[in-house]
Parts: C-alpha cells; structure tokens; sequence
C-alpha cells in the first residue's frame, strides 16, 4: 500500500510545535529524521490520507510523514 | 452594499471520503450506505461513477446493485466524515466568523466583511475549492451571489470542484430556467400545489403577483416568490451561536417492527431517557410531547399533548408519550419507526407553578433519581444501567442521545 504507519519520537516544544525525530519502520528498523524541510496541512491521494505532512531528510532521501491527529504514517511508492 | 454569500457544498461527501482513504475504491462505483441488519440499508451518498449508473441518495441498497451490480457498498463511517465535517469548517473559519452549517456537507459563508483581507467572493471561493483539494483531498462546489438562496443554487450547478457566480445580471438566465423545486424549502407538496398553479420553473413563480401566491400558499408563498427575485434577506449564522432550542426529540428505526404496545413501551422509554437526558443536559424542562410513528409502508403520524407541569423527567415523558399512543394508533399496521419529542420549552430553574395536588417532592425525588443516572452513565457509559422494562427485549436497548447520526441534507430532501 502507499501508506505505511510508524512508530514516531516526536519532540513537543513549548511553543507547541511537534518535530519528528525518529521514525521506527514496521520490520522495526529505526531511522532518523536527519531535517524537517517542510510543514504543511496536506492530503496524501497516494497514501490514501489527510493531515499535517512534514516533508523530512532520513538518509538523504525525501520522504512525506503525515500525523493525521492520531497517527503517523509515510507516503510510499509501493502498492 | 451588497452581501458577498458563499455556499459550499462538499462534493459526494461520504463517498468522496470514503476513496480518499481506500485508494483502490477509486476506480470503482461505490456507494456509501447504512447498516443493512439494522435496517437503515439506503443509500447515502455515491461517486461519480455510481452516478453514472444512475444510482440514486435515498433508494435502497438491493436498487441499487438492481441498476449497478458491480457497485461496490461501504458501510457509513458517521465519526470519520463529522471529523472531515469540522476539518472544512475549520478551512472556512479562516475566511469568516459567519459560517452557517447545512448538514454535515454544506455550508454557507458570509464573507462581505472579508473582501478588504481576501480578495472579492470568486477569488475567496476559488482558494477554498483549492485548499479543500490540497488539504482534504475531496472536491467542493461554491455558489458566489448576494444572497444565501441563489448561492446555493449556484453550488448546485457545477460538479464537481467548482465555482458558479450568480449575479443580479445574470440570476434570470441561470436561475429562472430550473424546475420549482430546485428552490430551498419546496418540497413535493409545495410543488404539486405550484404546479396546479401553472408554476413550473423559478422563473415562473418570480413573475407571479406576490399578492396571489400569499392568497395560495399563505405567508410563505410571500417568501418564495422573494427568494425567487433575490431578495431573500436571511443571514448567514455567526458561529458559535447557540440557536435557541425550541424542541428536543429522538427517534428511531427498530430492527425489527414493533408488534404490540410492549414493544411500543419499550421503546417509548429507550427514547424519552435519550430526551430527558438532553433535556436535563441542556437544562431544560417541557410541557408538550410529541409522538411520531411510522409504519412498514413509511406513512407517518404525529400527535401530542400537554402535561400539567414543564419537566424533564424521563418517566413523566415516558407516560405521557405512551399515553397519547395507546389513544392513535389502533394496530392495523405494525411500527417501523418512532419518535418522541418535547417542545414548549423553559428554563429548568425558573419557578414552576407549585399544585395543590401534585405531591411535589415525590416529583423533586424522581428528578434526583434520573439526575443520578446521567452521571452514573457518564463515567461508565449508557449501558451500564437500565430500565427494568428493557429486560423484556435487550435488542431494542439504544442509546439515541450519542449515537445520533446527521444524514447529509441532501438525504432528507431528496427526490
């Protein structure tokens, strides 16, 4: 599917903004979020879902993570 | 100066939900229905290329697969698409503090005081229809116009992900043409007695003598003939402005059809509780009960009375609701549905009149008892305590007050 839920570090700052750390894969390999490039409300029509997109650098690879108010889950190519 | 008034009407709303989260829906007619086993099985919504098929809000499911047998149905998911519900709003609240809901897919935006910050109606209603697509990933179409009727006309025109501009020069052309009952608030009755009338478009009831449609139709054909020139004048709500209640009331379809005045009884209690809860929640007593009853063939009934004293007391509704039944309904047919509602509304603390015969702290004592129950189900749930009565038939058990549904409008208006 184009839409994979992870488990998130997430640091909360006391401004209250969420920043993604971490991101732990479902064959629960870890991987860091290396820079958030970019937040946005956005719908994912591949991943199947809506929420706040954070556009990240993990391994200097592009990826969408989304928080959709209750989870957090990647954007993927695959079906 | 003239009013900028947005309508938006979320496109397919259910169904359109429904394929953002299951993309492989997407290239697949699917209707959107209620629970078959609990006979709400109709359908809600449908995309476009169920439309196609002609699949039709309102009509059954078996009709359905009848005209469309590949249409895929999914069962209504009613938090998912109130949450969507609010995520829109929320979009329009950017816009303006006046947004009136209409259902959970509609809604109209007064945004003349905004113009100064955003920029004139079409390019408001255009980043709207953008950011909805980006954010939500559904469509809306946008009726821009000067007033709440003709705007949302204009959202009627154009779908899906749209923008339709209704002007005071060109209303006539685009609005005149439309059959009678595309205007809000004429329904089939209304459009038989404007038919019999030779009314058959918009136009023709524009251009009828007010004084002749008051004559026909009483205050109300006053009204429409104005909502048919544009003058309609009605605002668009503020947010966060707690309508008066005039009536609270539940009802339910049964899972099966009620048989007998137990089963009736039964039910009565399930729904006055849902009612005296609300009541006592919103604090509020009332005086008239009303009953509805549907039978197997969906003809309605409604009747009512009047209890001695303003109160919220579920078995006092309880009664008075059973009572007026037993005196209406003489068992020809059974009962597929039935409402209970209380309306006369007051104040729960303003001073009820103290009777000579009513033993009144046997009254304080029952109001004591069922203030009780609300706060024993609020921590454990509705569950959690019922009536004896409902021993009888645990099935019929319910809890309207929270498992209320709102149906999109267009559901309870279709045609």
């Amino acid at each position: 599917m184009g839409k994979v839920f992870v488990d998130a570090i997430v640091k909360f700052t006391k401004e209250g903004n969420k920043i993604p750390l971490e991101i732990v894969w479902d064959d629960g390999r870890k991987f860091q979020v290396d820079r958030v490039l970019d937040i946005t409300k956005a719908a994912s029509l591949k991943a199947g879902g809506r929420g706040i997109r954070y556009k990240c650098r993990v391994r200097g690879k592009e990826i969408y993570l989304f928080f959709d108010d209750e989870k957090w889950f990647v954007e993927t190519e695959n079906r | 100066m003239k009013r900028v008034i947005l309508h938006c009407d979320l496109n397919n709303f259910y169904a359109s939900v429904e394929c953002l989260y299951n993309p492989e829906l997407r290239q697949k007619p699917v209707a959107v229905c209620g629970s078959v086993e609990d006979r709400h099985g109709i359908v809600l919504a449908k995309n476009e290329l169920a439309k196609k098929y002609n699949v039709k809000t309102g009509e059954t499911v078996w009709e359905a697969k009848g005209k469309c047998p590949g249409l895929v149905t999914v069962k209504a998911n009613h938090p998912l698409y109130y949450k969507f519900s609010k995520y829109a709003r929320q979009i329009y609240e950017y816009y303006t503090d006046r947004v009136e809901s209409f259902g959970l897919d509609e809604c109209w935006l007064d945004v003349s005081e905004s113009t100064l910050l955003f920029g004139d109606g079409v390019k408001i209603a255009n980043e709207i229809r953008e950011r909805i697509k980006r954010e939500l990933g559904v469509t809306v179409s946008i009726g821009v116009s000067y007033n709440k009727i003709f705007a949302k006309l204009g959202s009627d025109m154009k779908k899906p992900d749209a923008v339709t501009v209704i002007t005071e020069d060109n209303f006539k052309e685009k609005i005149w043409g439309l059959p009678v009952e595309a205007l809000l608030y004429v329904g089939n009755s209304t459009k038989r007695r404007l038919n019999n009338l030779a009314v058959f478009t918009i136009g023709d009831l524009a251009n009828c003598h007010p004084e002749f449609l008051v004559k026909q139709l009483g205050k109300w054909g006053y009204t429409l003939w104005s909502f048919a020139n544009g003058y309609d004048t009605g605002s668009v709500a503020k947010n966060n402005c707690e309508m008066a209640i005039k009536s609270i009331g539940n009802s339910l379809t049964t899972p099966r059809d009620l048989i007998n005045n137990e089963d009736v009884r039964i039910l009565i209690y399930v729904l006055s509780e849902s009612v005296g809860e609300r009541l006592r929640s919103h604090n509020l007593k009332g005086r008239t009960v009303q009953i509805s009853l549907k039978d197997p063939e969906l003809q309605t009934l409604e009747r009512q009375g009047k209890l001695d004293f303003h109160t919220f007391i579920t078995s006092e509704i309880a009664q008075k609701a059973y009572e007026i039944f037993l005196k209406s309904w003489d068992w020809s047919q059974n009962i597929r549905a039935l409402g209970v509602r209380v309306t006369d509304l007051v104040e729960a603390d303003t001073c009820t009149q103290m009777s000579l015969f009513l033993d009144d702290a046997k009254r304080q004592k029952l109001e004591m008892i069922d203030e009780c129950v609300d706060r024993v189900r609020e921590r454990f749930g509705h569950y959690s305590v019922k009536r004896g009565i409902l021993l009888q038939d645990e099935k019929l058990n319910a809890d309207p007050a929270h498992e209320n549904v709102v149906f999109p409008v267009g559901y309870s208006r279709r045609k």
